[in-house]
């Protein structure tokens, strides 16, 4: 061990220099296509980047399953949630119907929308799993609006890189990027096995991004905003799962 | 389940096989720089992955079968210990702390280490020989006479001979290969299965095991599998002799001149 030869020195050195200018040129390449998480940084930064970039390189535009009717669970799970607060309560006694969603952000037409408003685009339901963090899961329908078609109707402009969404709870918002944002199963949905999405499981409008675990799938969505960066919101780690301890990339 | 090179369990000799890259005249290491290096790393991301991992388990200790399963479906088993949510019918009054959030951020960090390890060692080891030389069985070992031959000297707690300080035997060779090439690659497809974004790129992943909830228990399963082969590995090290066992390991120099040489120094 003690005599280090020239010749391993110099391979050595040749190396370590090869591995960094190796990681800063993946970095630069990561950076440009989008394959960096907002939640980069610390400890957990390199894995976390290395699982979303995969993940981008690998399931851009794949289809989360779906599955028969018959598989559709008897007992879904609604997780539990924070008391509602008096304004929500206000909207549950008037039967939802002053419910607006606002989208603002990098949209040609900003535009406040009601739940008919809504449901008078192009409706999509299916059948897809819910899957927690903690383990859990169970299958329902799902019907709703998909984002890609609210979208397009407010003009989102090209240099959109995110869509923030927000629920009325306080502190409740998630971000995903433009491969989910114009997922054709990304739905805003408004109604779950064939009825009205119950309030317990998110109604009366829930973002559901099925490729994701649950969290992503915010409750009582009443605004979306288009972006070309999340630095500037809350602690800029991209939503408040981060800010929590937990990933920003839910697909794992 | 200790260790290695140059004469097999049967007592065959073997060529030693010089790693390249070592200075002349210095002992062949007994096991390789590569191996040394990739072993620790393993093991570090591997008690990572555990400590996490239990971690996870804590927040739904309930185990299902097929594709769905939650706190209203009835469990295939139950792991009789505390949540970390109070969603799940425990039995107990209390709630643990949640640590899924580092814990998860940590256990696929872990995991992208452990994979990118074990691919540098099953590589290299399958280009350089190392699995055909020293963890494939030799002929005069795969056969059940020389499985029962060595349970039996184990039994008797007789003590690792020369030959066996230099080349793993057959139950060792057993042990390791299963690890390598079947344990390893079952809990990191298990894993794998229950991310839904892969599994939207792969649904045959998650499918084949039967639904998510039966990739989840069988991921436990394999876990713990890894688990006990941890423990009896460093049992066994323990019974051949932990610090001649881990001194090869660290610095690949534990011949029995350097452990004679540190014994009369302690």
């Amino acid at each position: 061990m003690n005599n280090i030869s020239r010749r391993k020195l110099i391979t050595t050195g040749l190396a370590a220099t090869a591995g960094v200018a190796g990681v800063a040129a993946a970095s630069s390449i990561a950076r440009r296509y989008g394959l960096v998480p907002p939640d980069c940084r610390g400890i957990y930064g390199p894995g976390e980047t290395l699982t979303y970039a995969a993940q981008r390189l690998l399931t851009t535009n794949s289809l989360a399953r779906e599955f028969p009717r018959g598989m559709i669970s008897k007992t879904p799970f609604a997780n539990a949630i924070d008391p509602p607060t008096d304004e929500f309560k206000r909207h549950q006694a008037n039967n939802f119907s002053d419910w607006r969603l606002s989208v603002d952000g990098m949209v040609a037409h900003p535009a406040s929308l009601s739940l008919s408003d809504l449901k008078a685009l192009p409706l999509r339901s299916q059948i897809t799993e819910v899957v927690c963090e903690e383990g859990w899961s169970y299958i329902a329908e799902w019907i709703g609006t998909p984002l890609i078609d609210v979208l397009h109707a407010t003009g989102v402009l090209p240099q959109a890189k995110y869509i923030v969404y927000y629920s009325i709870e306080k502190d409740w918002w998630e971000s995903i990027d433009m491969a989910d944002a114009f997922h054709p199963q990304t739905l805003l949905t408004w109604g779950m096995n064939d009825g009205d999405l119950p309030v317990g499981f998110g109604g009366p409008l829930r973002m559901r991004v099925p490729r994701q675990l649950g969290y992503k799938s915010v409750k009582f969505i009443n605004r979306i905003t288009a972006t070309d960066s999340l630095k500037g919101l809350g602690k800029g780690l991209g939503s408040a799962a981060p800010e929590a301890g937990y990933a920003w990339f839910a697909g794992i | 389940m200790c260790y290695s090179p140059r004469v097999s369990a049967t007592g065959s000799l073997r060529n030693s096989e010089a790693p390249r890259g070592e200075a002349p005249g210095e002992e062949a290491p007994r096991h390789t720089a590569l191996v040394r290096l990739t072993h620790w790393i393993t093991f570090i991301a591997f008690v990572a992955l555990l400590v996490t991992g239990i971690e996870i388990v804590i927040s739904h200790p309930r185990f299902y079968w097929g594709e769905v399963g939650n706190s209203l479906t009835p469990p295939l088993f139950t792991i009789p210990i505390p949540a970390s949510r109070s969603t799940v019918p425990t039995g107990y009054g209390y709630v643990l702390p949640d640590q899924n959030g580092w814990s998860r951020y940590l256990h696929f960090e872990a995991a992208w280490v452990l994979v990118l390890t074990g691919l540098i060692y099953g590589i290299a080891s399958l280009i350089n020989g190392h699995i055909r030389k020293n963890l494939w069985p030799t002929p005069q070992d795969r056969t059940p006479r020389a499985f029962i031959g060595r349970i039996t000297k184990y039994l008797r707690r007789v003590p690792p001979d020369e030959a066996e300080s230099h080349a793993y035997n057959v139950l060792q060779r057993t042990a390791y290969l299963t690890v390598i090439f079947i344990l390893f690659p079952l809990v990191i497809w298990t894993g794998l299965a229950l991310s839904p974004s892969f599994d939207s790129a792969v649904p045959a992943a998650v499918n084949l095991l039967g639904g998510r909830q039966s990739a989840r228990t069988l991921h436990f399963f394999v876990s713990g599998s890894l688990l006990i082969f941890l423990i009896v590995h460093v049992a066994m090290v323990v019974q051949a002799g932990f610090r001649s066992r881990m001194r090869a390991m660290i610095t690949g120099q534990a011949s029995a001149r350097s452990v004679a040489a540190e014994e009369e120094r302690t």
